[in-house]
């Protein structure tokens, strides 16, 4: 693992009413045509809305409802349901540091602390430049390489320690 | 890392690309059954294989194809169980990110047998990085004629789309990754109507992980008395072993299985790191009883783990050293599964959370000498009585830990916990 990851968010800011800019139509498409109904491109649909505006407000879960023809409700519901969908603005970087027990047991705890002591932040909280989210998060299926922790959508970053994820954050463009 | 046989080929340079996958072999097995030999004569092959379910519950694979109805005009598909969500496992990611072809030929093989006619891998959602490599080589198939209407010139349709959940433990149970997979919340559904009658859009659905996946072009390609060289009995073939903590060489190891457990960890993984002692050993991913260290000669397989008290599993190996605090442990998992409880049950939702705070409590030296009484009570009425296997799968770590060590909950009864080398670790380095 070298080299930077590329940002997969967008910075976070308003969104206004909304609809899908015509450059993510094709993937609209191609996404509703890999199900017999509309409804089971939820998820790919809430996926593509969170690469394009970093996070889920209200206006885009309603775009998602009505592009599968649902009500509103279903969409907040299922939004609500999954950890990984993004219900507040995050950071440019969202840092999510496994804590499970295989981490765990090779300082994940650790680990946390530093970055939180380093970017002065705490669980869920985004630095006041906007640049990073710190989250704690369950286990990511990286345990042979704990402590472990994933930067946005990239690949994970494995055995780690202070020295690795200072040289990390410090890659980050 | 090498193996027998999933892992035999697997850091040859390219293998991810299909020319290399076909250089090593790859989707002669399809071109050698598809259309040559019946979908029945697939299912008995399997079946007469021995292969078991690879996912963690080791159903019979083959026993489970034959479930689909035969003759139904209803769609019948075929989902791969890519979640990876128990904790302590990390095999199906590398199974794909190093030769995802090999998913593929073995899917396409898989809905052969089934005659099903689209297939379906449900990834974890922070696998994001790993669906652009599946899709990828998805691609390559189709664009290579492998995929698609006319599978190798055979007639046979096949089609094969990623979904790609959003964080959810409770998405590796099949019927919730039913439910995820048609948009819905991640919650399970009443079995029976088991999947293979009624599952993905209520029509007869197969759900199988993927390393059950990939011995299937293996097992249809040289046979099932070839297959069965690697194994037991009752245990056939081979497993890969996630193997996580303190130990010298962490990694996925594919062995055969009936292998002792002190083979793996000793001369594979080369034993503990840092002058450590070994204390516990978790077999099969976060949710099967662990082991003490004077178990350590158990072979791996499904029931001689069983005769000891805890089950295979997913493979997921989690090593503990005799430094780390066993409530501190527990009290880790059982955040864990609150946090993961979908709260559809009420055994479940409410049995995490009060076993968290009993932990919690035990372990920040507060703890009351009932607590540990009322914490078995608890697991022992979460057992066989919530709505899906979470709850058990909550529950079973718990009875483990006071069967074996239960001397160590009695002395946090009212002290804190002084030896704890996980909350004052330094850092993994590897040694």
């Amino acid at each position: 693992m070298s080299g930077a990851p590329a940002p997969h968010t967008a910075p976070a800011g308003p969104v206004g009413p909304v609809a899908w800019p015509s450059a993510l139509q094709p993937k609209v498409a191609e996404a509703l045509s890999h199900y017999p109904n509309r409804r089971s491109a939820v998820l790919p649909l809430l996926w593509i809305a969170q690469r394009e505006w970093g996070w889920l407000p209200p206006e885009v879960l309603r775009l998602v409802a009505r592009t599968v023809e649902l009500p509103d409700a279903e969409v907040f519901g299922v939004a609500t349901f999954y950890t990984m969908f993004n219900l507040k603005p995050v950071g440019k970087y969202h840092l999510q540091v496994c804590m499970t027990l295989s981490c765990s047991l090779m300082g994940a705890d650790r680990l946390f602390q530093h970055l939180s002591g380093r970017l002065g932040i705490g669980h869920g909280e985004t630095t006041p430049d906007g640049r990073f989210t710190l989250r704690r998060v369950e286990c990511l299926a990286a345990c042979g390489g704990g402590p472990c922790l994933q930067v946005n959508e990239e690949k994970f970053h494995e055995n780690l320690d202070e020295a690795a994820v200072d040289r990390l954050l410090e890659r980050l463009p | 890392m090498t193996g027998p046989l999933l892992f035999k080929d697997i850091d040859t340079p390219g293998l991810a690309g299909l020319d290399t996958y076909r250089r090593v072999g790859g989707y002669a097995t399809v071109l050698a059954v598809l259309g040559r030999q019946t979908p029945d004569q697939c299912i008995e092959i399997v079946k007469a294989s021995g292969l078991r379910g690879r996912g963690g519950a080791g159903f019979p694979t083959g026993l489970k194809w034959s479930f689909v109805p035969k003759g139904t005009e209803r769609p019948k598909y075929l989902v791969c169980n890519a979640d990876e969500s128990e904790p302590g496992t990390f095999k199906d990611r590398e199974l794909i990110e190093k030769n995802p072809h090999s998913l593929i030929e073995g899917m396409i093989l898989a809905g052969w047998a089934i005659q099903s006619n689209a297939g379906y891998v449900y990834l974890r959602g922070e696998f994001g990085w790993l669906q652009k490599i599946l899709d990828q080589a998805i691609a390559e198939a189709y664009a290579a004629g492998l995929l698609g209407r006319d599978v190798a010139g055979t007639g046979f349709r096949f089609d094969l789309h990623t979904h790609l959940g959003a964080g959810a433990y409770i998405c590796g149970e099949e019927t919730a990754l039913l439910s995820s997979l048609e948009g819905y919340r991640g919650q399970p559904r009443l079995k029976p109507p088991f999947p293979a009658v009624e599952g993905l859009y209520r029509c007869p659905t197969i759900v199988n992980n993927v390393e059950t996946l990939v011995n299937i072009p293996h097992i249809l390609g040289q046979g099932a008395a070839w297959y069965r060289q690697w194994g037991t009995e009752k245990s056939a073939g081979t497993k890969v072993f996630s193997v996580s903590g303190p130990v010298k060489r962490p990694g996925n190891y594919e062995l055969p299985l009936g292998v002792p457990l002190r083979v793996l960890l000793e001369e594979h993984c080369g034993g503990m790191r840092d002058g450590l002692k070994l204390k516990a050993v978790i077999p099969g991913g976060s949710s099967v009883p662990p082991l003490p260290a004077s178990l350590l000669d158990t072979p791996l397989d499904f029931e001689s783990m069983n005769a000891v008290g805890t089950f295979l599993g997913s493979g997921g190996v989690i090593v503990i050293d005799e430094q780390t605090c066993m409530v501190d442990s527990l009290w880790n998992l059982m955040r864990f599964y609150a946090h993961e409880s979908c709260g559809k049950c009420t055994p479940c939702r409410e049995g995490t959370y009060w076993m968290t705070g009993i932990l919690e409590r035990l372990e920040r030296g507060q703890g009351r000498a009932s607590d540990i009484d009322l914490l078995a009570d608890l697991a022992d009425n979460i057992l066989g009585r919530s709505f899906c296997p979470l709850g058990d799968a909550a529950a079973m770590p718990v009875q483990g830990f006071l069967k074996h060590f239960r001397a160590e909950f009695e002395h946090h009864v009212g002290q804190r916990c002084l030896a704890n080398r996980r909350r004052d670790s330094r850092m993994g380095v590897p040694a």
